[in-house]
């Protein structure tokens, strides 16, 4: 158990690339954070600085209170799952799981104790005496995990272990993963480019991009809060909708239609004159169809011609979309880049999450409602979000 | 590419090893017929010798020089091969790890010097050894025997590193290793097979070395076997020992045979994979 705190840390490589730039990240003991971000963004070196596989540059990393910048990993007390789970594969399951234990001069009944126990909770019992080579990629990376969990380290670290999963078992360890945690009890740090993961296994997120914190919360709040562009359209599935539109008082001009703003948000984003270039940003669920609405009036309704419609049984997805240019504002460049979504081209599409007994169908016209109070409202040039203290 | 295993082609297979085992064994079974045959019965055109005599072999073992020569054989091979693969596993390890100016230039000349023919090195090797003193003695083979083993040793032992997942190490760290318990503990177990595998290569090149060998010796100091062999003489000048020269080979084929057998149990294949991935 260990709180670990990052002090300005920053991170520069030899040839000169700077992967983590002035991070400051306090982990409470036995908190689970996660680090998340696009591929490149420096989670793996932010970790990788954590367990003194990397040196750090400069700022302090400071594991209960003590200052361990210049501990090599063995001194620092913990354990690390990779990726590619980096079992040794001339041992068997059971010499991987006590490899560490045998390392620290446990004697043999206390490591045949503890690999059992971590066997068993990982339901490897059976295969303690094969090799690596012979098993699948979940038991795989069950070992990978059980190897961190048998010496009851200080805190896990865990660089996207479940990627090399298919989508089912990753779902699948994904809770196992956090049961685990939540019954060690351990304070852990885990990365992942997986937003999903990032939602729904936390206590909190850390939301990285090109080596900088953008916001650090709970996953709730960064789901409603987000602070700016590139939070607002990584957090979430499907992403949040990004429409231009000039501000005129309380109204918002978008090419979806004039969308008034609750009184809320128009003190939040009032610095903005007249005529002020923003981008609107509407979550999926944020509309409904208008025949399904008691009560439209308490929001805004706006007329689209739908191009596409999914039907998942629990929802409607429709799609549409609205002549607009987005350009290259803040992130939201980089996020399309990560999707491999291509912008600005033929407008910009639009996804809205309709109750399933919603009408709506492909070609046709429809009328739909958007609940104004979920508005958030973004600077283009910035991609700060002017509501994000709102509600 | 169709990996489906039918008995028919499970046969078939069988029957092209069959071919390609007797293709190589062929000439291996007539030397050992050929040193098995009693002088009147060489050239009666049987493949198999319809008596078998083990003259040649009381020959060559009574022979002071082929002794000698034998142990010259296996003393200068196992010296060069050690050499060879210490400073060959230094170089390859910096160039599978490590991102230095110039790596590529030195796999490159590094190949350059085991094309080089060298036949065209004798002469000049010749001169410098005698004027130095080394002519005739080990050292004058064991230094060109690792020059040309070196760039064997580079290449397949770096071949071999590069497919150490070496983010085992990282682990290792992780688990609390030093950084020799990581070496010793788990990137040793994983380079011990390609090391192996390059011994045997390089052992067997040196052992099977004529040129500088016959040209680098003028007596039984330092003439390895293969040289020794073209010195054996019949009982009269005019009647070559056809018999005890086949005797010889088999008997220099032993040490390899034994060298691989030795190593090949420590070659076990596929020992990295299952360390990463899915
Ligand atoms: N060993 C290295 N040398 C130089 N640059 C590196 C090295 N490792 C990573 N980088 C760079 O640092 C940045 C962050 O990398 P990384 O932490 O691996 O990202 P992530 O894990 O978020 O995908 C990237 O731009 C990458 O190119
Ligand atoms: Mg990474």
């Amino acid at each position: 158990m260990a709180e670990i705190v990052l002090d300005n840390v920053v991170k520069r490589y030899p040839d000169g690339a700077l992967a983590v730039d002035h991070l400051n990240l306090e982990i409470a003991d036995g908190e689970f954070i996660i680090l998340v971000g696009p591929s490149g963004c420096g989670k793996s070196t932010t970790l990788n600085m954590v367990a003194g596989l990397e040196d750090i540059t400069s700022g302090e990393l400071r594991i209960d209170g003590k200052v361990v910048n210049d501990k090599a990993p063995k001194d620092r007390d913990i354990a690390m799952v990779f990726q590619s789970y980096a079992l040794y594969p001339h041992m068997t399951v059971y010499e991987n799981m006590a490899f560490p234990l045998t390392l620290a001069g446990t004697d043999k009944d206390t490591i045949r104790q503890k690999v059992g126990d971590a066997a068993e909770m990982l339901e490897l019992t059976q295969h303690l005496e094969r090799r690596p080579a012979n098993l699948s990629g979940g038991q795989r990376q069950r070992v990978a995990m059980g190897r961190a969990i048998v010496r009851q380290p200080k805190a896990f670290l865990m660089d996207e272990p479940l990627s090399n999963l298919d989508a089912k078992l990753r779902v699948q360890m994904r809770t196992q993963v956090s049961r685990i945690q939540k019954k060690l009890g351990t304070t852990t740090l885990y990365v992942t480019h997986d937003q999903t993961e990032a939602m729904t296994l936390g206590d909190r997120v850390v939301v990285m991009r090109g080596g900088i914190v953008q916001q650090v919360g709970s996953p709730a709040f960064l789901y409603d809060h987000p602070a700016n562009l590139f939070v607002a359209g990584f957090i979430g599935s499907p992403s949040m909708n990004f429409v231009p539109a000039t501000l005129d008082g309380g109204t918002l001009h978008s090419p979806l239609g004039d969308l008034p703003l609750p009184d809320e948000h128009r003190r939040a984003v009032e610095s903005g004159a007249k005529g002020r270039e923003v981008i609107v940003g509407l979550r999926p669920e944020h509309f409904e169809d208008a025949a399904l609405v008691n009560d439209p009036s308490r929001g805004a309704t706006v007329d689209v011609t739908i191009d596409l419609v999914e039907s998942m049984g629990s929802d409607v997805f429709a799609y549409f979309t609205v002549d607009a240019q987005l350009g290259g504002s803040g992130g939201l460049d980089e996020l399309a880049r990560d999707t491999g979504a291509e912008m600005g081209v033929g407008g910009v599409q639009v996804t809205a999450r309709l109750e399933p007994t919603s009408r709506v169908s492909a070609g046709q016209p429809a009328r739909l409602w958007v609940d104004t109070s979920k508005i958030q409202v973004f600077d283009p040039k910035s991609g700060d979000n002017l509501t994000a203290r709102v509600g | 590419m169709s990996t489906i295993e039918t008995p028919r082609r499970k046969a078939a297979w069988a029957a092209v090893d069959l071919v390609v085992l007797l293709y190589a064994l062929v000439p291996v079974v007539w030397i050992v017929s050929l040193s098995l045959k009693t002088d009147g019965t060489l050239n009666d055109g049987n493949f198999f010798p319809r008596a078998i005599t083990w003259d040649a072999y009381d020959q060559i073992f009574n022979n002071d020089d082929f002794l000698r020569a034998l142990l010259n054989s296996i003393g200068i091979c196992l010296i060069s091969t050690f050499v060879a693969l210490i400073l060959g596993t230094m170089a390859a390890y910096a160039i599978a790890r490590l991102d230095f100016p110039g790596k590529r230039s030195i796999v490159g000349i590094s190949l350059l010097i085991a094309m080089f023919p060298q036949i065209a090195l004798v002469t000049p090797l010749f001169r410098i050894e005698t004027a130095i003193g080394i002519f005739d003695t080990w050292l004058g083979l064991i230094i060109p025997y690792i020059t040309f083993a070196l760039p064997l040793a580079i290449y397949t032992l770096s071949a071999f590193f590069r497919e150490i997942p070496w983010e085992l190490e990282k682990a290792a760290k992780m688990d609390g290793a030093t950084p020799f318990q990581a070496f010793r503990k788990v990137i040793a177990p994983l380079a011990l097979p390609g090391v192996f595998t390059t011994a045997i290569l390089v052992f067997i090149s040196c052992w099977n070395d004529f040129l500088f060998a016959i040209s680098l010796t003028s007596s039984s100091n330092a003439r390895t076997v293969p040289a020794a062999l073209s010195y054996f003489t019949g009982a009269t000048t005019f009647e070559k020992p056809t018999a005890a020269i086949a005797a010889g080979a088999v008997v220099i084929t032993i040490p390899i045979i034994l060298f691989v057998l030795f190593f090949q149990r420590r070659i076990v294949a596929g020992l990295t994979s299952g360390a990463v991935k899915g």
